[in-house]
């Protein structure tokens, strides 16, 4: 199955009119996608006037295993501290569907010819949906990371973008993959720590403000997030049981000799259109409204990593002031101590001003993509309730 | 048809008739209506001969000797009405039925209105109007309603009892509207009482609403949930459909148990009808050794259009019953798409609360209130469903379960003939034998015998000759009601799913506003 780019373009869960420093000077889209067996290979094409890149354009192939590479790389460096890392692309998951495709081809001898070509395409339009939203999802993470003044200078960025070869990044092994839950752990519990120390104190009302909202933020967002993955599911379902139902209406038709005859096969045709609304309805809601909140969620926990970052910076520098008051009243290394603590208070001040822009802009650029997806989302709901065709007179 | 004929004399006696015609108008447009329409049975000629002939009346058989003459239809009426009185007992298979040639109602009519006396076209107006209603199928003018549920009792005794009111201008009943308290074991010993009089002759009696052990039991200990009131309700719903099918069926509108049902203040209370009781365990028995039977009848099918009926009704059920599975999947999801929406809702408010750019978070809290509307859509959606859709094809598998039956006793009638005619063959075989051995006792004996077999042949004849007409009519009736009743619910259930859909325009038409003036 083929991705096409510009059904991609209308997929993207966030609006991507984040170009601040009026750039052209550096344009990346997933071109093409391919999916094979057990994975995605995605064509990534760099459109750069950039005098560190060898052409103006070009294009390689990645799979999802080195946009992971890439975002990692990103947060384990120190100078990006500062920032919010744009979230990892989920992995592409075709299980479910492709699972469903499976049972759906063993066959169920109770189901008519036409109940099976339904439903088949309803799967296939779903694996078709799935593969586009997993195009749109890397294609944002790039493009986020292009339209950022400091983190599109990045070499690892470059090279992604660049080198032909396979980067010859492996997928985490289960050691590497445990290592990474252990280290979340660590960190929650550290941050709790760090919070819970009385000695810690907020100096800025703005961070105070921005911590109380974005613990509170995240949590809800992925509430609303999960349910409104239940509500379409349940969209989903409901299209799904409208084939049987449509079908027996249509068979109980062509039994009748009488007028029932056209009732029938007119209820028949209504759910038929019915069931394709009911599809569409999911869809869209998928589109705008869980995967913005699928996001946004990520995003606001990108934001939350800062907020961890900067306070451990301050935590750092707390530390490394009474180290310096112990050096001090001991006589003892105290230029070591010094230098570490303006080290400390010089990196605890670089993350809080980046910070506050970053954080700022997380703001600006949530209420811009919220206000796109619930335009679309009305317009579109307005779209499937009129052109239904439920207008017309059955009688 | 045939030439037309004069009518019988109506003089002598038949002023007292006319009273009771007026009295029993029903019953004259009842008997009419046991016209069967299509004009292929065979012809009970020898029937009404004997009838008649047991009338007081004086009439002479041989001016009722049935054919496909209309006159006769209605003199042979005229004799069934003075036969009936008001509290005469229904059509029981033991007596013959009132005789009906194959003539349509409205075909009836016409000659008639020219040559009548004086006195009768009063009459015959109105059972022509009544006989044309019937035609239409709009029927008397009788409404039913099944109102007010409520508890009566304590604990594991306690039940409900519902408010049957009825509202009529048919001369029949004693007031014009009135209503009485039931409850449901009373709807099952009227349908059992119902069934044990008309089934067996051919009468599509309706089905009771079923029985739920699990259900009443909620209601019994108390619990006022939302699952015991929506079992209430759709009980209640029920059983008003019921009680509407059955008095909108002609012959049983005119039985005295159904008036009893609908009028008398006190009823005794119908035990029978409990599954546990001797008379439950007897039914259990019966329907077992039924399906027994059946299996082993195999019936010299004379006539084409009872296999092709019986074919049509075996579709018709398995795909009825197909249907009503998907439909109840439907209401079952719509109802989870409802909770989670109203889900959905609750969330985007506290996302909304959360929200610190004010008008994102006013944008968001409307977009709580807009799923919260749609989340009472969903549920009224379901209802309609539920109601209009599920429950008609859940009372249609039951009824054509019925019609089913109807066509299983017309088999059981034939192997009771089948059975006569077999004896007389053994009787009539005995009496050859007597006469070979010369005994002069035993062949009076055998001549005995025979004089009784072959009036048993001849009855069983006739009955399955009288239930092979009615079942033709009945089934004649019940499809022009099947027609009408789904036709009118899907049109109902149609303009529901259009509401639906407007709702939801407007919903998304005063939310987009607001999605647009996020600044």
């Amino acid at each position: 199955m083929e991705g096409r780019q510009e059904a991609g373009k209308e997929n993207k869960p966030s609006s991507i009119s984040v170009d601040p420093q009026g750039d052209s000077s550096l344009q990346v889209e997933i071109s093409d996608a391919v999916s094979e067996r057990d994975k995605v290979k995605f064509t990534v094409q760099t459109k750069s006037c950039l005098p560190h890149f060898a052409q103006t354009e070009f294009s390689v192939v990645r799979q999802h295993e080195e946009f992971i590479w890439l975002h990692d790389a990103y947060v384990e460096n120190e100078e990006y501290a500062g920032l919010i890392i744009p979230p990892a692309p989920p992995r592409p998951d075709f299980e479910a569907s492709r699972e469903k495709l499976q049972k759906l081809g063993e066959g169920d001898s109770s189901i008519t010819r036409e109940e099976f070509a339904k439903m088949k395409q309803e799967l296939e339009a779903e694996y078709l949906a799935i593969f586009k939203k997993t195009v749109a999802m890397h294609e944002v993470f790039l493009q986020r990371l292009a339209a950022h003044p400091t983190l599109r200078r990045d070499h690892n960025f470059f090279v992604f973008l660049e080198y032909g070869q396979d980067l010859s990044v492996r997928g985490k092994n289960r050691k590497e993959l445990l290592g990474g839950f252990l280290r979340n752990i660590v960190k929650s519990a550290d941050e709790a720590l760090i919070t819970s120390m009385s000695g810690l104190k907020e100096v800025d009302d703005f961070f105070e403000h921005e911590r109380t909202f974005l613990l509170e933020y995240h949590t809800r967002i992925r509430d609303a997030c999960l349910r409104a993955d239940r509500v379409m599911q349940s969209h989903k379902c409901l299209a799904d049981d409208y084939i049987p139902i449509s079908a027996a209406l249509s068979s109980l038709g062509t039994q009748e000799v009488n007028q029932l005859k056209t009732s029938f096969f007119k209820l028949a045709e209504l759910f038929e259109r019915l069931r394709k609304l009911e599809g569409r309805v999911a869809s869209d809601e998928d589109l705008k409204l869980s995967d913005m909140l699928r996001y946004y969620m990520r995003d606001s926990q990108a934001a939350k990593d800062l907020l961890y970052r900067r306070l451990r910076a301050l935590a750092d520098y707390e530390n490394a002031n009474k180290a310096l008051d112990k050096a001090r009243t001991r006589n003892r290394e105290v230029r070591t101590a010094e230098s570490n603590q303006q080290l400390c208070c010089r990196r605890f001040e670089r993350l809080s001003d980046s910070a506050k822009q970053e954080l700022m802009d997380f703001k600006s650029r949530r209420v811009s993509s919220f206000r796109k997806n619930l335009i679309e989302l009305a317009e579109l709901e307005l779209k499937h309730a009129k052109g239904g065709g439920t207008q017309d007179t059955w009688v | 048809m045939a030439a037309e004929r004069e009518p019988p004399p109506l003089g002598d006696g038949k002023p007292t008739d006319f009273e009771e015609l007026e009295d029993g108008e029903d019953l004259f447009t009842s008997t009419v209506s046991t016209l069967e329409s299509s004009p292929s049975s065979p012809e009970p000629a020898s029937l009404p001969a004997e009838d008649v002939s047991t009338n007081s009346n004086g009439r002479k058989p041989a001016e009722v000797v049935l054919d496909d003459d209309r006159e006769d239809l209605f003199a042979e009426a005229t004799e069934e009405v003075s036969l009936d009185s008001p509290e005469r007992e229904p059509i029981l298979s033991s007596e013959p039925s009132p005789a009906v040639t194959p003539v349509t109602p409205t075909t009836l009519i016409a000659p008639r209105m020219e040559s009548k006396s004086i006195s009768a076209p009063v009459i015959f107006d109105r059972s022509r109007e009544e006989i044309e209603e019937e035609a239409n199928g709009d029927v008397f003018d009788i409404e039913i309603g099944v109102s007010d549920p409520e508890k009566v009792g304590d604990g594991m005794n306690a039940y409900m009892a519902y408010r049957v009111t009825t509202k009529t201008s048919l001369s029949m009943f004693s007031k014009s509207e009135f209503s009485v308290k039931r409850r449901f074991s009373d709807f099952l010993g009227l349908h059992s009482k119902l069934a044990s009089k008309y089934l067996h002759v051919g009468y599509i009696v309706p089905p009771a609403p079923e029985k739920s052990i699990v259900g009443m039991t909620k209601v019994k200990v108390g619990k006022e949930d939302s699952s015991s009131t929506e079992f209430v309700e759709k009980r209640r719903a029920a059983l008003e459909r019921y009680l509407q099918r059955t008095v909108k069926h002609p012959t049983l509108l005119q039985d005295p148990d159904l008036r009893q049902f609908l009028e008398s203040s006190e009823l005794p209370r119908a035990v029978n009808t409990q599954a546990l009781s001797g008379a439950g365990i007897l039914r259990m028995v019966n329907k077992a050794a039924d399906a027994v039977n059946k299996m082993t009848i195999k019936m010299n099918e004379s006539d084409a259009w009872f296999e092709e009926k019986q074919q049509q009704f075996e579709n018709l059920d398995q795909q009825l019953r197909k249907l009503h599975a998907s439909v109840e999947a439907l209401v079952c999801h719509r109802k989870e798409l409802s909770a989670n929406t109203a889900a959905f809702a609750k969330s985007a408010a506290m996302l909304g609360n959360s929200e610190d750019h004010t008008a994102l978070s006013r944008a968001l809290s409307q977009l709580a209130e807009v799923e919260e509307k749609i989340d009472q859509l969903h549920q009224e959606q379901a209802f309609a469903d539920f109601y209009m859709f599920s429950e008609l094809l859940s009372d249609y598998i039951r009824l054509i379960a019925a019609v089913k039956g109807v066509f299983d006793h017309r088999m059981k009638c034939w192997q009771k003939w089948e059975d006569a005619q077999i004896t007389l063959l053994k009787k009539r075989e005995t009496e050859a034998k007597m006469m070979v051995a010369n005994k002069p006792d035993k062949i009076q004996q055998a001549k005995n015998e025979i004089r009784e077999w072959e009036a048993k042949v001849q009855q069983g004849e006739r009955d399955f000759e009288q239930i092979s007409k009615t079942i033709r009519k009945e089934v004649g009736r019940f499809e022009a009601k099947r027609v009408k009743d789904f036709k009118t619910v899907i049109i109902k259930y149609l303009e529901s799913l259009v509401q639906t859909q407007q709702q939801l325009i407007k919903y998304w038409e005063a939310f987009l506003p607001e999605a647009k003036a996020i600044a």
